[in-house]
């Protein structure tokens, strides 16, 4: 067979990944958010633009991990047994805010305040834990035989810290210019007020990552900065700087939807440098997607299914966000 | 950790994670049938009380589907933190069934289950009935994905090792395993049992408190139909299943039955109660009856059932637990199976409705359906050890290397996260449960819609009872 399943099934996987980022990002920012937002009628606020889609946002996750299960079943078993305790906090913090997430609005104004905090401790551990995890797999894992060969706090460094603590400030962005565009009033300039300096905080995160990373893993350095590469690359940083620009002018001028878009935009940016530094490694540094691929059978068997599947999840999405476009108002609830 | 292995907590983390999983789809499935055969049939004769009876049951349906899909969450990354060396292994297999697994599910959330539950006033009553049909349909397809896969681990074939992995030759063959039907209608039909009981239980709960309305009347008839048609169906069921797994499975077969030897030229007794020793390699305090167990098993008085001895010492699952989990699950089956009959009886007579002792009995047979699910996959998993994928790879082999420390801590975890977590989700249900159905219920509902006051989108939110008592307890004098 002339195709290259295995490519297939990493575009898949590489763009159900990109889907979760950006769009369980967003709604874990709105948890991130929440502390800096005392008042229990902006909260209800805050939680009614995410009520309809949050759910159908974590989909993707499952999605992810299945498809890995199924067309790299080496990869899903090295990576995630690597990670083992980043994963089990991430899940953990998930199941937390998702019934926190369901029973907050169930529960009496003098017990909210319990579903709040979970939520948040929720939103918190979880984005913490995949930025720990992402530092960790940008890192690499040491792989003997077919088995992860490192130890159980292998994932536990500076870097992958720090990772940690800039996913957490990626989100609260997106959730951020996620608020500008849904809401309006106190809680709309609120946002715009903090806007301003989380982009100058993320920015300094993606320029501490791109300058830690190369100088860290030669190979990631060999691959951006050897010619002809740089040539092809510069674009991705300086547009990273045009876009974090026009994203602070944006916010600056009071725009609605343009800050929410650009920020999209950064994202994007951000993940193609990390596409970049590791293709076409699964497991970095070494294992490549081609060496990790399930069988032929497997993959052809399962992308049947995904071929059918993913495009009507996608046109639910965005059926979805179109019925509940607009701004959300107090009042108005989406539950 | 307590003088247990890394192995032994992976494998404890593993059957308490699927252990609280498994309880949501169950009812999942088995509600989702109801709610259509309920819809089918107000659509039929237009009786409202089976559209009311729709909207109360597709309440606890919607919470009890946003539970499955959290706690599913975990499954799905399990087998790669805790079994890699299984995911890698098996993967090109497993991996498979249970993204097609997945993918079924998502295809069913992504357009029919949001119309079956929030568009009862927005679309027509056919298109709202097919997405009810399908919706059902499509938890039973999930049902296949999922059997297909445990079943392939237990009756492995379709498959070459190469490279000491295995690989699918025949797709087919790997789906439709020896082990698959009977496993499919035995847990398909379990389900169904599970919730039929629930469903049962609520409505003697309100009849006990002298609450009665014809819905409450309704649920109860209809649960007990299915206890006196069913239940004696998915015996024969588990019996056909019990002769799928002697012929593919026997040690599994004999350690149920605590049968450790046969004796030349004598038939295998049954040993009805006993306390299996696996260090004595005999079942103590033992009470049998001669020859049933072949009689049972071989349909014959002179064939032998395999016994535990014929098989090595390390290839034993542990008869100690399969015994006595077996005899629970078809204990709890022979109740079902009585609880019908005396249902037929109170019915003829027209006591249905007002013999306390009988509600006080389908009251208590509530948590029978799912107490039976549970005691049968522990006695099918268990009986499956030493073995992950059978003869192919052993348990021990499959785990990943993580410290019993570090299992220990995940598993506390675990375990203090799922009881406040799922303990919370569940009680909501049983609130649910506690309000009962109101008759015209299904006549105001499906507000919403842009520009509306309140508008669904989640599974949950077509629940929208409070989470606990605000200024008091109103229930009592609602009915």
């Amino acid at each position: 067979m002339g195709i290259d399943l295995s490519l297939i099934w990493a575009v898949i996987i590489i763009f159900g990944i990109m889907m979760y980022v950006v769009m369980d990002g967003f709604d874990l920012g709105i948890g991130i958010l929440f502390p800096f937002v005392r008042d229990a009628g902006s909260r209800d606020l805050m939680m009614n633009t995410v009520a309809p889609v949050w759910d159908g946002n974590e989909t993707w996750l499952v999605l992810g991990g299945a498809g890995l299960f199924a067309a790299f079943p080496l990869a899903y078993s090295v990576v995630l047994s690597a990670l083992y305790l980043p994963i089990i906090l991430m899940l953990i913090g998930l199941v937390f805010r998702g019934v926190a997430f369901e029973f907050r609005f169930k529960a009496s104004k003098t017990r909210r305040h319990i579903w709040d905090k979970a939520f948040i401790g929720g939103s918190l551990l979880a984005t913490f834990t995949q930025g720990v995890a992402l530092g960790a797999f940008i890192h690499g894992f040491p792989v003997q035989g077919r088995e992860f060969a490192g130890g159980p706090f292998d994932w536990l460094t500076p870097f992958s810290l720090f990772c940690g603590l800039g996913l957490i400030v990626a989100y609260a962005l997106l959730g951020c210019t996620w608020l500008i565009m849904k809401t309006e009033g106190e809680l709309q300039k609120r946002m715009h007020d903090i806007g301003i300096p989380l982009v100058w905080v993320v920015l300094a995160v993606i320029g501490i990552v791109s300058i830690w990373t190369p100088l860290t893993h030669p190979a990631i350095a060999e691959r951006w900065f050897s010619l002809p590469n740089l040539f092809w690359f510069m674009p991705v940083p300086i547009l990273v700087l045009l876009c974090a620009f026009a994203l602070m002018r944006s916010i600056q001028r009071y725009a609605h939807y343009s800050p929410f878009i650009l920020t999209l935009v950064l994202v994007f940016l951000g993940y193609s440098g990390l596409g970049i530094s590791l293709w076409p490694n699964i497991i970095p540094p070494s294992v490549s997607i081609w060496d990790a691929a399930a069988p032929p059978q497997s993959q052809g068997f399962t992308l049947v299914g995904a071929l059918f599947i993913i495009p009507l999840i996608l046109v639910y999405t965005a059926w979805s966000y179109y019925v509940f476009r607009g701004k959300v108002r107090p009042g108005e609830a989406y539950h | 950790m307590f003088g247990l292995e890394a192995l032994d907590l992976a494998r404890i983390q593993f059957a308490f994670t699927i252990s609280f999983h498994i309880v949501f789809p169950a009812i999942t499935i088995g509600l989702a049938s109801y709610l259509a055969v309920l819809e089918g049939l107000w659509l039929r004769t237009g009786n409202t009380l089976y559209r009311d009876l729709y909207h109360f049951w597709a309440k606890i349906f919607a919470v009890n589907f946003g539970m499955g899909v959290v706690s599913g969450l975990v499954m799905a990354y399990q087998f790669g933190t805790n079994w890699s060396a299984f995911s890698d292994f098996a993967g090109a297999v497993t991996g498979p069934l249970l993204a097609y697994e997945v993918l079924t599910a998502f295809f069913l959330e992504a357009g029919f289950l949001g119309v079956m539950l929030f568009g009862w006033n927005r679309v027509g009553p056919g298109l709202h009935f097919f997405s009810t049909l399908m919706v059902a349909i499509g938890t039973l397809i999930s049902t296949f994905w999922i059997l297909a896969s445990n079943s392939w681990m237990h009756t492995p074939q379709g498959h070459e090792i190469i490279d000491g992995r295995v690989v699918p030759m025949d797709w087919l063959a790997v789906i439709f395993n020896p082990s698959f039907p009977y496993r499919l209608a035995h847990m398909a039909v379990a389900a169904f049992l599970a919730t039929a009981f629930f469903v049962g239980a609520s409505a003697a709960w309100h009849l006990l408190r002298g609450r009665d309305n014809p819905a409450l009347r309704k649920m109860l008839s209809m649960a007990m139909w299915m206890a006196l048609l069913v239940a004696p169906v998915q015996a024969f069921i588990g019996d056909l299943h019990g002769l799928n797994t002697l012929e593919y499975q026997p040690a599994k077969i004999a350690a149920m039955e605590g049968h450790w030897e046969n004796r030349p030229g004598e038939p295998t007794p049954l040993i009805l109660f006993g306390w299996p020793d696996m260090e004595r390699e005999e079942t103590r305090f033992k009470l049998e009856i001669p020859a049933l167990g072949s009689l049972i098993l071989t349909h014959s008085l002179d064939k032998q059932v395999p016994a535990l001895k014929e098989f090595a010492p390390e290839d034993r699952p542990n008869a100690t637990v399969v015994f006595w989990t077996f005899r629970l699950m078809v204990a709890l089956g022979l109740l079902m199976i009585l609880t019908g009959v005396i249902a037929s009886w109170l019915r003829w007579r027209g006591r249905l409705y007002q013999s306390r002792p009988f509600l006080h009995l389908v009251l208590w047979m509530g948590p029978s359906g799912i107490i039976a699910i549970l005691a049968g996959w522990y006695t099918t998993e268990i009986g499956r050890q030493p073995w992950v994928v059978y003869g192919l790879m052993r348990t021990a082999d499959a785990v990943s290397s993580h410290s019993a420390t570090q299992l220990g801590v995940t598993l506390a975890l675990f375990v203090l996260v799922y009881f406040a977590v799922f303990g919370v989700g569940i009680g909501y249900v049983l609130r649910l449960v506690r309000k009962g159905p109101q008759l015209g219920e299904g006549a105001e509902t499906g507000s919403g819609g842009p520009g509306q006051q309140r508008t669904p989108a989640r599974p949950i939110s077509a629940a929208d009872e409070h989470l606990e008592h605000e200024g008091g307890d109103h229930l009592g004098e609602r009915n």
